[in-house]
């Protein structure tokens, strides 16, 4: 038997470039890092020349200059002295709020609608079916204006509220009322109870990072009692693994989670200060601006129909076997759903329930349309306007924002990876 | 003895069921209080109802439709169902819906966008049912009808009258007897869509079709000795040389020669649905081909190639569409060259297209990757080369597998396309509304403005789910 021979080797011609697949697609590459290197070379140029034109220069030193605007909504200390970089600080921690409550808001009513959507009642289920294509079909910034139209058009003013000596003498009632005596809506915002404490820790500013030391504790303590009640519940698994008994373990986590905040909120001194009608306005209390309360309803409501169409599917995914081969381990339907449905819907629900996650975070920027000052509002909008540097606002305001959907996407893809079925 | 055992030689009728097991008591039992919970929950239910029929019903009842303003309204629900009673006030739309419809549109030439919304649903109809001659008509005949409608109730001059009878006649003739013909209308329709609605000079629009011809002819010609990419290379080479460097001074004296055209309506009098409707529909027949063209690179071999696009996706994904209308006004004028201005409305299009093929695209990588392996071997196995598999055997499954996706993106983008106003344009939720309410006239009215747009939108944005689940049905092809 002849060895096979080696196929002749073909001597290399200048058309297998183009013709031989084996080396068309270096030739494709090669020609696209060109036209690529040719493309950006022109857009840097125009802008160099544009930018010269127009006498102006990429500088971020603005960042370090006096904002000298207000921000209503400010979650750490900020006023009208303060720099652009501090502004826009606030800014991101503003869009940060309400994303995160947001977020959290969405889930809740989201699996509620999604669930109740499967409910044998007929009446519930028809009821989630409208709420659902109503408000995935008509655009999210016509739900954020309406609902900020109607709080500042409908709500009594402040003045509405007052009670006088005349009106105490002739038995009338003020024109409005507050919410269970101690919330105020009125149309220029909304005034809740506010937290305050009689002996707080001190706070300190260590190179223009304030640190309140008070807030730092509170969380500190926190933290430690959500690791305390995992070790705890770590080693009720531990005993159930050896005996099969699982020791009660409710009333200790309780006691864990909650008694050591008490006592050092108790230490502190914590208690509330109510609003109170005050000349022609409400005082003390938080406030909160009918922007920040419309844009929330709106992003909840808005995606939480997006979240219940996600949850449907993840429980519908799952096949009817399962919970069947369940009930024949005789597993009660508690257990079912704990143990045999959630944890493969689970695999389903998550992924896109994270990229709504990432909708809503970036849907926040929508807050434009009720004057909203988040990220966008504050350095791609005042600060933008007043110092005229558009090209450098616009890189920051984008850059922010990709890193916060880069890291959203990256913890999805940590999670897809964590769970993903490991098959062969 | 007599024999006193009874032997039943009949058998009894089947006894109905008992009353709490049958008919509307079964039903109520089953579907609304089978548990403790659900009758709380039905309980809520019927009260959540009522309590906003009770609202809505005398509201809806009171409307008023002939008003001249919002004080004029109250007035007269004030004197038809005493005082403070709450009444809508539809008056309102009746007096600017041609503001909500078309912006600032001149209003004689009204029939020009009516007639560019009927060809498009038209030159619609071959792309969704491809030679089906049932369905063609279907869609075509009604459309055609309801175009002529509005076009009678919009303009009475006679001629015209005819001259749209005789077209919307021809198509409608076209599409009964040779229902693949149509789909030349919707690849004309590009061209026909923007002259209809911006007119001008007919040799514009004429000269850009050239150029698309010219990319054809080069395409054909080098195609068979150089294979498809480098053949569109040459293709789109040769066009942009004749739109950036010929087509000027040919369509010039074009129209020097042979002055046709209409006339001409500048891009900031657009507004309201038409603004929507043109920025929706070109970006979503636009971003459709891009997004698949990514989605191809983003699963390329090519490391130059993917990585490209992996960033461009990820990138444009990760802000929000806001930022990128701020780019187009704001930004785009520094990468271009200096004092180069065009439209602001074609600056928002080319982004939002963009934008919106980034995210067609990551449906569409969904729909390729959940094709089993054995579809792209069995076209190797063929000998199909990568376009050929793609066009015959990869894309028609992977867009069937990604309707749905595609669909809620289309669905997005042209609820997307209210963000426009806070670029100055004038779209017809933020931009109209907020004229409409600024009038003192009508200041203070809230809710009939924001439902009129609201309905509109639900209504388009329904029909196109509602469409794409009854592609899914159609298209199914598996035995489940």
């Amino acid at each position: 038997m002849s060895l096979a021979t080696e196929a002749p080797k073909d001597s290399f011609r200048l058309s297998m470039l183009v013709f031989d697949t084996r080396y068309r697609s270096y030739t494709i590459q090669v020609s696209v890092l060109i036209l690529l290197l040719l493309f950006l070379g022109w857009i840097t140029d125009n802008t160099i020349a544009n930018l010269s034109q127009r006498g102006k220069d990429i500088d971020f030193g603005f960042l370090w200059q006096r904002a000298g605007y207000d921000i209503d909504q400010q979650l750490i200390p900020y006023t009208n002295d303060s720099t652009h970089g501090r502004a826009t600080i606030i800014g991101l921690l503003n869009t940060l709020l309400i994303a995160i409550i947001g977020c959290v808001l969405a889930t809740v009513v989201g699996i509620v609608a999604g669930v109740l959507r499967l409910s044998k009642n007929w009446l519930v289920a028809r009821i989630m079916t409208v709420y659902v294509e109503v408000f995935r079909n008509i655009p999210l910034v016509l739900w954020i204006i309406l609902i900020f139209v109607v709080f500042t058009e409908t709500m009594p003013q402040p003045k509405d509220f007052k009670i006088t000596e005349d009106m105490v003498a002739a038995g009338e009632e003020p024109k409005a009322s507050m919410l269970f005596g101690v919330i105020a809506i009125t149309n220029r915002g909304s005034n809740l109870p506010g937290p305050l404490l009689d002996r707080p820790l001190p706070t300190y500013e260590i190179a223009t990072v304030p640190v309140n030391l008070s807030v730092l504790a509170f969380l500190a303590v926190l933290a430690g009692s959500i690791y305390a009640n995992l070790r705890l519940l770590r080693h009720a698994r531990a005993v159930q693994e050896e005996t099969g008994i699982r020791p009660t373990t409710w009333w200790k986590t309780l006691l864990i989670l909650v008694l050591p905040s008490v006592l050092l909120l108790a230490a502190m001194g914590f208690h509330l200060e109510y609003p109170a009608i005050k000349g022609f306005n409400f005082t003390g209390g938080l406030i909160i601006n009918h922007s920040f309360t419309a844009l929330l309803i709106a992003l909840v409501l808005y995606t939480g129909a997006f979240i219940a169409e996600i949850v449907r599917g993840g429980i519908q995914a799952i096949s009817r076997g399962q919970s069947e081969a369940a009930f024949a381990l005789g597993l009660r339907p508690g257990r079912t759903m704990n143990l045999v449905i959630l944890p493969q819907a689970l695999r389903v629900i998550i992924p896109p329930l994270i990229s709504q996650y990432l909708n809503l975070t970036k849907n926040t920027s929508l807050g434009i349309a009720v004057s909203y000052l988040d990220l966008r509002g504050t350095l791609g909008g005042i600060t933008m306007n007043q110092t005229g540097r558009e090209m450098e606002c616009m890189l920051l305001m984008m850059g922010i924002y990709l890193v916060i959907s880069l890291i959203i996407s990256s913890i999805m893809n940590a999670y897809n990876n964590a769970v993903k079925l490991r098959e062969r | 003895m007599t024999d006193t055992s009874f032997v039943r030689t009949a058998m009894l009728p089947p006894q109905e069921p008992p009353v709490t097991q049958r008919g509307a008591v079964k039903w109520l039992r089953e579907n609304l209080f089978s548990s403790p919970l659900n009758s709380v929950l039905t309980v809520l239910g019927i009260a959540a109802i009522l309590s906003l029929i009770g609202a809505a019903l005398p509201w809806l009842f009171n409307s008023v439709w002939n008003a001249a303003s919002l004080k004029e309204c109250r007035e007269i629900i004030w004197a038809a169902a005493g005082p403070e009673a709450t009444g809508a006030c539809w008056a309102l739309i009746r007096e600017r819906w041609h503001q909500f419809l078309f912006g600032f549109y001149p209003q004689d030439l009204f029939w020009r966008p009516v007639l560019a919304m009927g060809l498009l649903m038209i030159s619609l109809a071959p792309a969704l049912y491809y030679g089906l001659r049932r369905a063609n008509v279907m869609m075509v005949g009604p459309v055609s009808v309801l175009t002529f409608i509005a076009l009678v109730l919009l303009d009475h001059d006679p001629t015209h009258l005819a001259l749209f009878v005789l077209l919307l006649g021809g198509l409608t003739a076209v599409a009964w007897f040779a229902p693949k013909r149509l789909i030349l209308l919707t690849i004309l329709y590009p061209l026909l869509g923007y002259f209809l609605l911006w007119g001008g000079s007919v040799w514009g629009p004429v000269g850009v079709a050239a150029g698309f011809a010219l990319l054809a002819v080069v395409y054909t010609l080098a195609k068979r000795v150089v294979g498809v990419v480098v053949a569109t290379g040459a293709g789109v080479v040769a066009a942009a040389i004749w739109w950036l460097m010929v087509q000027t001074s040919v369509t010039t004296a074009l129209h020097g020669a042979m002055p046709w055209g209409i006339p001409g309506v500048n891009s900031d009098q657009f507004g309201g649905f038409l603004l929507a409707f043109v920025i929706g529909v070109t970006a979503i027949g636009a971003s459709l081909p891009i997004g698949i063209l990514l989605a191809l690179g983003r699963r390329s071999d090519m490391l130059l190639i993917k990585t490209l696009c992996v960033g461009f996706i990820e990138f444009v994904r990760g802000v929000p569409l806001i930022t990128v209308l701020f780019v187009a006004t704001l930004l785009l004028g520094y990468f271009l060259p200096p004092q180069t201005n065009f439209d602001l409305i074609l600056r928002v299009i080319i982004l939002v297209t963009f934008f919106s093929a980034a995210y067609l695209a990551e449906v569409i990588r969904g729909g390729l990757a959940a094709l089993p392996k054995g579809q792209y071997e069995a076209a190797d196995a063929l000998g199909l080369d990568y376009w050929q598999a793609q066009r015959l055997i990869i894309m028609p499954q992977a867009l069937k597998i990604a309707i749905p996706g595609i669909v809620s993106s289309f669905i997005g983008l042209f609820k997307d396309t209210t963000l426009v106003a806070f670029v100055g344009l004038m779209d017809p939720l933020k931009g109209v509304t907020t004229i409409v309410r600024a009038d003192t006239a009508w200041k203070g009215i809230y809710w009939e403005p924001y439902i009129f747009v609201g309905a509109i939108f639900f209504a388009v944005c329904f029909g196109m789910s509602r469409y794409s689940m009854y592609l899914e049905r159609k298209l199914k092809t598996d035995h489940r």
